[in-house]
């Protein structure tokens, strides 16, 4: 099969459609038997290039030269074969290596341009006496390497948005926690932005955390919060009353002037929530609530002798 | 299905056993504020613990309980809401506005005995019950 196709490579020089495809599978497979042949030198002259273009900084020469390699192989191996999975599933294994490095996209689609160059260079230097076979087999070698360009960028970018991804799915996890500071005490600090899923999740943990612990007041903290739409500001005002039906009293501390504007301009009824300055302040006043109610047979009484009959 | 009404002390306790119709809400509703007035009670308990949805009508009715019963001279408190019908409520912007809710029974008890000290203050100090 193989040779036949080589043989009507040879045999039709003219420009018909079926009969250039055919003598461009032959060209390409004279250009891969001279990637072999050069593989060591080539090779060299890649990885020598990446150092010279300071690309790959985070990598020593030996790794660089070691994945130059293999590289190459899969990048040879790509042109002959014309598939693309082995090829996919390297750069895949590669961006898993080379991302926690702090290797840049820049730099990877840097050094395959680079291969690319590399590649193209030495065709021109084994072909340059004949120029009309020189245009056939480029014709022939740059759709492919252009492609194989693009499937190990776009491997390598996928594989950045997944670990994206996953980092997301850990920090959500991660930034909602309840803290009990004292019995019946919660304090839950926001940090971050709060977006409306984000938002959610927050609100069920602490009615969640509010019915566990037997909470009387919860500090929600919100200083790491610089900015919050009026959807989430809203959701906030919800938590706080849903907070009130299982019986706790909810103080918001450390609200930006941002969101203080929000809150204003969507018209929230203040006199239902308790705001105070800072989270020491709102701590401060928890523990005077929770005194009240622990004991409030004279304190309250002298305090507010109005609330008795 | 029938509401048990029970007494403890100065206080009624309705407990909710299961989804109501309207036609049995406003049943407990009319057996809870007469029953306020026949046995003289300082507080009312409704317990919606086993309910897992509370439509408007529901909440309704328990304002109106509220309100009703505070007009016959006891306090009312709403126990043990469920995280997710609270947040659900509070969407439906029905937010038990003037009513007292707590967490469980227990505190239910706690709230009721502070609110009834409060008020017999003037009249007859008592001496302070257990939990405050």
């Amino acid at each position: 099969m193989v040779d036949n196709r080589k043989g009507m490579s040879v045999s039709t020089r003219a420009s018909e459609a079926p009969a250039l495809s055919e003598s461009s599978a032959g060209l390409l497979r004279e250009l891969v038997a001279h990637l072999r042949q050069n593989r060591t030198q080539l090779r060299e002259e890649w990885a020598r290039r990446i150092t010279r273009a300071e690309l790959l900084t985070a990598m020593t020469e030996e790794e660089i030269f070691a994945e130059a390699t293999a590289v190459y192989d899969n990048y040879v191996e790509a042109l002959e074969t014309g598939t693309f999975e082995a090829l996919q599933a390297y750069s895949r294994r590669l961006s898993e290596r080379i991302i926690p490095r702090g290797v840049e996209t820049d730099e990877v689609v840097g050094i395959v341009l680079l291969l690319r160059d590399v590649l193209a260079r030495s065709l021109f230097n084994k072909y340059q006496d004949n120029v009309e076979k020189l245009n056939r087999i480029l014709d022939s070698y740059e759709p492919a390497a252009n492609r194989i360009a693009n499937t190990v960028a776009v491997g390598f970018v996928e594989e950045r948005e997944r670990i994206i991804r996953q980092q997301q799915e850990a920090i959500r996890e991660l930034s909602t926690p309840v803290l009990q500071v004292r019995e019946r005490l919660l304090i839950l600090p926001i940090i971050g932005v709060i977006d409306p899923q984000r938002a959610r999740q927050l609100t069920e943990q602490l009615l969640r955390a509010i019915r566990a612990n037997r909470a009387k007041v919860v500090v929600i903290d919100v200083t790491g919060v610089a900015a919050m739409d009026s959807g989430v500001a809203n959701h906030l005002v919800q938590t706080v009353e849903a907070s009130r039906l299982l019986g706790a009293t909810v103080i918001v501390t450390g609200l930006s002037p941002e969101i203080a504007q929000t809150l204003v301009t969507i018209g929230v009824d203040l006199s239902e929530m308790a705001t105070v300055g800072d989270l020491q302040g709102g701590i401060e006043e928890a523990e005077r609530l929770l005194a009240d109610r622990a004991a409030p047979t004279t304190q309250v009484r002298e305090i507010a002798p109005e609330s008795t009959r | 299905m029938e509401v048990p009404i029970l007494r403890q002390g100065q206080y009624l306790i309705a407990s909710i056993q299961s989804a109501l119709t309207d036609a049995d809400l406003s049943h407990l509703r009319e057996a809870l504020i007469a029953q306020v007035g026949r046995s003289r009670c300082r507080g009312v308990i409704v317990d919606v613990t086993a309910l897992d949805v509370m439509d408007s009508f529901a909440v309704r009715t328990l304002r109106d309980i509220a309100h009703m019963a505070r007009l016959r001279g006891a306090e009312t408190v709403i126990v043990g809401i469920q995280p997710d019908v609270a947040f659900a409520m509070v969407q439906l912007g029905l937010t038990l506005k003037g009513v007292a809710t707590v967490l469980d029974l227990e505190e239910g008890l706690a709230f009721l005995n502070r609110r009834t000290e409060e008020r017999t203050f003037e009249t007859k100090p008592k001496k302070p019950s257990g939990r405050g």
